[in-house]
């Protein structure tokens, strides 16, 4: 046992930062949050998957005779806690899985957006939907950017495409085709994650039923084409994919639940680098800010609000990549939840620090802040964890 | 980042396993919990077997009378001792834990040889006389005088909270030798013979009904000059090697016992049907979410501690420590408040085991430094902010 990041490892995690730097930088987040700019975010956002795409994110963990980097997932978590701290937009960790375990053609090279839907089994007390739905109110995000939705159900995965595609006879002869959701956009409290909500019932902004059997889920959206000529060649090529039962197409050659505890760890490890930074912020803050004719970070009341977001940062990031290192999924769920927590609490911590400045749009804060909202919502929500980790005691 | 055991290692886990299931069932019963006397005796002839077995000080260095194991397998020790449900460290937590090594560390080859391996061989308690009346937080303000005479200090003054001084051969003593220097730069490091003359031990009871500490009086106690660890007026460095030992790495096998202690929660609440309260059930599974965070964070802690040993460091724990120490003396207070929630009115009732360990658990947010104090190491030491005033 050797905890520590490996010297490969921290070379890693440098030029990630590097690149970040270059690619979304402090300019480039402002100028992305900026509501009074002109804004095209699908290409925006196409533009930036092609650089990361170039840079290898997506392609980290795929099999480098596949064109891959071939990495693991610790090296994957250290990229995306990275991406976390700089807080890079865009449906990250669905692009990365759906480009590591080659389910989207494109995907690996950023040239297809890839965006995901968690329809996994309900936590208790919630409804369960019937068998192959996604629940209903389920957030999708960037999903008018996206090429194709992954959709990591109870036990499968299923991939649907935004687009007209070969999908649409299948869809129209299936008998569940009323299964197939419509969505509806949502104002996402995140400037920089627009969000629809998934609905099986007509509401405003949504399509019917009837009209969802013409076309499945793109004839909710106002799609675009882009980039995925790749992914058609790929689907019709798919003969060991299987297609059918009602929502979009069934890959069988992924294990719904490993999905969904790869996307929890590294959706963990984005909130885990928001966390680090929402610290150094304040940290930074404290040494400059002067009340009282003192730096207010010689006020015992905000070093202890700092110690107390370190506390917090560090316990997160242990867990994190303890869970990136076993693949447990226990340690996931502990993952998840501590850093989900230390993500929006040392963001709060954080405003606090700032003070006025704080709850200004113009200062940082408020975008993690609203990410780290945002990230505790997807894949392994607290309810879900805390309950299977109670299990988990028994 | 790598969390993986190698076979050598999973083979002392499976030596280890097959020793405790022949050497537990001949354990003597345990002693009455107030009755410090026999609980020494008790926890020294459990140091006395590990000894015996080859287990005493094993991640200690080999010239300090260790086995010289690998933190992983030290680490294998805690969690297989508490798994087979044998004796924890008890009388001898100052001794094993952070008096012996801060000798090891920091005493000379005759010191070494003098006072670890009666530690080790479970021989000799000690026990740690920093805390003083009017010097809590604020230790460097301590006023208990000691005086150069010849060869020997000559020790006037008085220690409290005392943890088991009732039952102590000898203590870590934190002292001024110099009244007139700065504050921090006054202060020596002795090991104290509890059997001097001029010691007087008067046992203080704590909320939970034990005698576990006490105030110690020094009426003009003859040390001798060899006793010092570290040079004269050094003490506070030394004090800050103890405490990074103390908050580091001391409770480290108290965070095994505090994961069956939360499985044994759940079964219970399973069996009483409070599990059926979700409130209960979502505080259950953070906790595991915490406990499996700090075991964790302690791999974290032993890699760094093991990688500097390598590199020619000292193994003391970094500063750091302090952050395990304030997140762990919280969990463990969340934890028994939840075992009380499982209890129900059983919660009162002294009888109960997680009763008596819910009263404990008050202290840990006050000894070995106050969560506010911790705060503020992590604040200045650690995150680098302006010293406060
Ligand atoms: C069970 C137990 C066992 C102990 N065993 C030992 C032992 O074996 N040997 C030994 O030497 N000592 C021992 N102690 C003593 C322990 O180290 C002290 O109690 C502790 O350091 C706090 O000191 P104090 O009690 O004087 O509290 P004080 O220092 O008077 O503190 C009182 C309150 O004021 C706060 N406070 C004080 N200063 C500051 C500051 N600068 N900023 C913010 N808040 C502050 C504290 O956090 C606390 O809330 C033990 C204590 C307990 C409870």
């Amino acid at each position: 046992m050797d905890f520590r990041l490996t010297d490969d490892q921290e070379a890693l995690r440098r030029g990630m930062r590097q690149l970040l730097d270059r690619r979304f930088g402090p300019t480039a987040l402002h100028q992305a949050a900026d509501p009074l700019a002109h804004h095209a975010p699908s290409e925006d956002l196409a533009r930036l998957w092609r650089q990361l795409g170039e840079a290898g994110l997506f392609s980290l963990r795929a099999d480098e005779s596949a064109g891959g980097v071939g990495l693991g997932l610790p090296e994957a978590v250290l990229v995306f806690e990275e991406a976390g701290r700089a807080l890079l937009p865009g449906p990250l960790v669905a692009t990365h899985l759906a480009g590591g375990w080659g389910l989207v053609p494109g995907a690996a090279e950023g040239r297809a957006v890839v965006t995901a839907m968690d329809a996994g089994p309900p936590s208790s007390g919630l409804t369960s939907p019937p068998a192959g739905a996604v629940p209903d109110n389920t957030l999708v995000e960037h999903l008018e950017a996206a090429d194709a939705v992954l959709v990591v159900g109870d036990g499968e995965v299923r991939l649907l495409e935004t687009t007209g595609s070969d999908l649409d006879e299948t869809v129209k002869d299936s008998e569940q085709a009323d299964n197939l959701p419509a969505a509806a956009p949502v104002r996402s409290v995140d400037p920089l994650s627009p969000l629809h909500r998934v609905t099986d019932r007509p509401s405003p902004g949504s399509r019917t039923a009837a009209e969802n059997r013409q076309g499945g889920l793109r004839n909710g959206l106002q799609g675009r084409r882009r980039g995925v000529e790749g992914m058609r060649k790929g689907l019709e090529e798919g003969a060991a994919r299987e297609v059918g039962e009602g929502l979009g197409e069934r890959l069988p050659t992924v294990d719904a639940d490993v999905l969904r505890r790869e996307a929890g760890v590294l959706t963990a490890a984005q909130q885990l680098g928001s966390a680090h930074r929402t610290l150094e912020l304040a940290v930074g803050y404290a040494r400059e800010r002067e009340q009282f004719g003192r730096p207010i970070g010689t006020f015992q009341a905000v070093q202890h609000l700092c110690a107390g977001m370190l506390v917090r940062a560090e316990t997160a990031r242990s867990a994190v990549y303890a869970a990136a290192a076993t693949r447990e999924d226990e340690e996931m769920c502990a993952a998840k939840l501590l850093a989900d927590e230390a993500a929006t609490s040392n963001a709060r911590d954080c405003l606090q620090v700032f003070g006025g400045m704080g709850f200004t749009w113009e200062a940082e804060v408020h975008l993690h802040l609203k990410r780290a909202w945002l990230r505790a919502e997807q894949w392994v929500t607290s309810v879900a964890a805390e309950e299977k980790l109670a299990t988990a005691l028994l | 980042m790598d969390l993986t055991r190698t076979p050598e290692e999973e083979d002392f886990r499976a030596r280890l396993r097959t020793w405790l299931a022949r050497e537990l069932p001949t354990l003597p019963p345990r002693p009455d919990p107030l009755d410090w006397p026999a609980r020494r005796a008790y926890d020294m002839d459990w140091q006395h077997r590990l000894h015996r077995a080859g287990y005493a000080g094993l991640h200690w260095p080999r010239d300090a009378g260790g086995q010289g194991a690998t933190p992983t397998q030290h680490l294998i020790f805690l969690e297989e001792t508490e798994a087979a449900g044998a004796p924890y460290v008890g009388a001898g937590f100052v001794g094993l834990l952070h008096a012996g090594p801060t000798i090891a560390a920091e005493g000379t080859p005759e010191q070494r040889a003098r006072w670890l391996p009666p530690i080790l061989r479970g021989d000799q308690v000690w026990c740690q006389g920093f805390s003083e009346p009017d010097a809590g937080s604020d230790l460097a303000s301590l006023r208990t005088r000691a005086v150069r005479d010849g060869d020997h200090y000559v020790v006037t003054g008085s220690k409290i909270w005392t943890s088991h001084a009732e039952v102590a051969d000898w203590c870590e003593l934190l002292v001024r030798t110099d009244p007139d220097a700065p504050r921090h730069r006054g202060l020596t490091w002795l090991a104290l013979p509890m059997d001097a003359p001029g010691v007087t031990v008067r046992p203080l009871r704590t909320l939970a009904g034990s005698t576990e500490f006490a105030e110690v009086f020094l009426d003009e106690v003859r040390v001798p000059v060899t006793h010092r660890v570290g040079d004269e007026n050094d003490g506070w460095r030394v004090t800050m090697v103890t405490l990074s030992f103390e908050r580091g790495t001391a409770f480290v096998g108290e965070v095994v016992a505090c994961r069956r202690t939360l499985r044994l929660l759940a079964q219970h609440a399973r069996k009483t049907g409070r599990w059926d309260d979700a409130v209960l059930r979502r505080r259950l599974g953070r906790l595991n979410a915490e406990f499996t965070a700090l075991w964790r964070l302690i791999q974290w802690n032993v890699s760094e501690a093991a990688h500097g040993l390598r590199n020619g460091g000292t193994g003391v724990p970094a500063e750091n420590g302090s952050l395990f120490k304030l997140r762990y003396s919280h969990a463990r207070q969340e934890l028994y408040e939840v075992a009380a929630a499982a209890l129900g009115p059983d919660a009162l009732d002294l009888t109960q085991e997680w009763t008596r360990e819910r009263l404990s658990s008050l202290s840990y947010t006050i000894a070995a430094g106050t969560s506010q104090i911790q705060h503020t190491i992590l604040a200045e030491r650690v995150l680098g902010l302006p010293k406060g005033r």
